[in-house]
């Protein structure tokens, strides 16, 4: 019990210095702000900042001394082209007229390698005549494609090896040791897998089709729940907005879209373009409806995670931030508990969002696969 | 705006990474595990029914065996019933021997009183009879000591002897 204790309080306090730290690493203006003059800490950008996907990994420190990982950049642009992004972040800057707006926007072109290409928040944009060009706050020059190793790509793949690592070491487990009980690492993953097995996909699916989409949700659910969990540790490796980032709550929302279009069988589809029942002059108004439905479950799937993540993050970045808005560490009484509070809540979203986006896309595969009974 | 947009890039590598997982886990890592859970569930179903069939066992085996006793009870009941029995059989034929060998001794007795008696009185009678055959003698002595006295016995007797 004392050790239990002794646990949580230090778990308590990392937590609070973590999310401290966090927040220094994710306001590059801060340190730049104080140098040059008074200007306000804008919370927004700040969180805007962190909640969105970078080509570095800052760790700590203003906008001058600071400390990052730059990441690579990966541009297929007539060839590939593979290069630091330094060389846009200790780029030069420079600034452009809005076409529009006519206000200057700030923006950082390239050195060395990355000569030909200027950053914009974050998006990498081939120059037109040596610079951007702006309307309405939107640079209107070509994308090249960009497939660069960004935060998140480098979370992404942290975090696929963490799973690799503790479900290969629960599998050794049962390999070593066959049918008993589990043991360390396997009793507590053991549990989540079986609550997959059998209150996500046995009692939404088919009793007899269940199987075949048993590891499609195990892998679904663990790879949420990882990298909800990552996320919310505050240092390196964890920390970025990955499951909370529209791209990758999209793609796995299309895999749950084509798992079900492809498993639907002819008493699914049969309700989607004849449904039962329905008058025949209904059947216009009957199918766009139902087409629409197919898609809207799978986009609802990918907002509600995008969308509770993302607020989450938010949440403890703008509690955080009240201290800097006073510029007193004294509000950290007020703010680093508030902070705390959400991120215990966090940890439960982060169960509860890898949760619900298995059980409803085995509600929608088990709804595919239905056998006609009447 | 590009908040909630998909970037290309990364849904590439989310993709790549993500099917690369789902393979990897599924055929090296969620089969065993899952084959193993299997596995042992059977084992554990099937030491539960393992488990109820001996208790049935138990249970059969505990009625065969309160049959036995209760057999064995009755038949004990019964053995002992049959000794009671037995004894108090003989210790009444033992009652019955004991009273009539008294019986035989005491008619036995009574008899022997009886001809004690008999002889003792046919002694008596005797003794009696001499007795009075003395005494007679002597009053007949007495009697018959003067010649008056014989002739007036003849003379008595013989006038018994007329008047009848």
């Amino acid at each position: 019990m004392a050790l239990k204790n002794r646990i949580n309080y230090v778990f308590i306090t990392l937590l609070a210095i973590f999310s401290f730290s966090t927040v220094m690493a994710n306001t590059p203006e801060a340190g730049h702000e104080e140098g040059k003059k008074e200007e306000k800490f804008n919370v927004g950008e700040m969180i805007m900042h962190h909640i969105k996907d970078a080509h570095e990994w800052h760790l700590w420190g203003g906008h001058h001394n600071s400390t990052s990982i730059y990441l690579p950049v990966i541009l297929i642009d007539g060839g590939l082209k593979t290069f630091s992004s330094s060389n846009f972040y200790h780029g030069t800057p420079a600034s452009s007229i809005d076409h529009k707006t006519h206000k200057s926007v700030d923006y950082m072109v390239g050195v060395g390698p990355a000569a030909d290409y200027a950053m914009f928040h974050e998006k990498i944009y081939k120059l037109e005549g040596g610079e951007l060009q702006f309307e309405d706050g939107h640079p209107h020059n070509v994308k090249p494609l960009d497939f660069s190793v960004t935060k998140n790509v480098l979370s992404l793949v942290f975090g696929a090896l963490l799973i690799l690592i503790v479900m290969s070491s629960v599998a050794r487990f049962y390999k070593k040791n066959g049918a008993v009980a589990p043991r360390g690492l396997a009793k507590f993953i053991e549990p989540l897998i079986l609550m997959v097995r059998d209150d996500v996909a046995k009692s939404n699916i088919d009793k007899h089709k269940y199987h075949k989409y048993v590891p499609y949700l195990l892998t679904i659910f663990f790879f949420i729940f990882f990298n909800n969990l990552l996320g919310l540790v505050p240092i390196i490796p964890g920390g970025a907005n990955l499951t909370g980032n529209i791209t990758v709550t999209f793609f796995l929302a299309v895999c749950t879209l084509l798992v079900t279009v492809f498993s639907g069988n002819k008493n699914y589809w049969g309700h989607i373009f004849a449904t039962p029942g329905v008058p025949l002059a209904l059947l216009p108004i009957m199918i766009p409806i139902e087409v629409v439905g197919i898609l809207t479950k799978p986009f609802a799937l990918m907002v509600r995670l995008f969308a509770n993540i993302t607020a989450g993050h938010i949440i403890v970045l703008a509690l955080i931030s009240i201290i800097f808005l006073n510029k007193s560490a004294a509000w950290g009484a007020l703010s680093v508990p508030m902070a705390l509070f959400i991120s215990v809540l966090e940890l439960l979203v982060a169960f509860l969002q890898a949760y619900l986006f298995a059980m409803l896309s085995a509600l929608f595969i088990g709804a595919a696969v239905e056998e006609a009974h009447h | 705006m590009d908040l909630i947009l998909p970037d290309f890039g990364l849904l590439f590598w989310t993709g790549l990474v993500f099917i690369i997982l789902m393979f990897i886990l599924t055929k090296f890592i969620w089969k065993p595990i899952l084959s193993s859970v299997n596995a042992r569930s059977e084992k554990i179903a099937e030491a539960l029914e393992m488990a109820e069939k001996t208790k049935a066992e138990m249970k059969s085996l505990q009625a065969a065996n309160e049959n036995l006793l209760k057999e064995a009870r009755a038949e004990r009941d019964a053995i002992v019933k049959d000794a009671k029995e037995t004894a108090t059989k003989m210790v009444e034929d033992a009652k019955t021997a004991a009273k009539v060998e008294s019986e035989k001794v005491v008619s036995a007795a009574r008899q022997t009183i009886a001809s004690e008696k008999a002889a003792a009185i046919a002694e008596l009678k005797t003794q009696v009879a001499s007795f009075s055959i003395e005494i007679a003698e002597k009053i007949v002595r007495t009697e018959l000591s003067s010649d008056a006295k014989q002739k007036a016995l003849a003379e008595k007797m013989a006038g018994d002897i007329n008047l009848n």
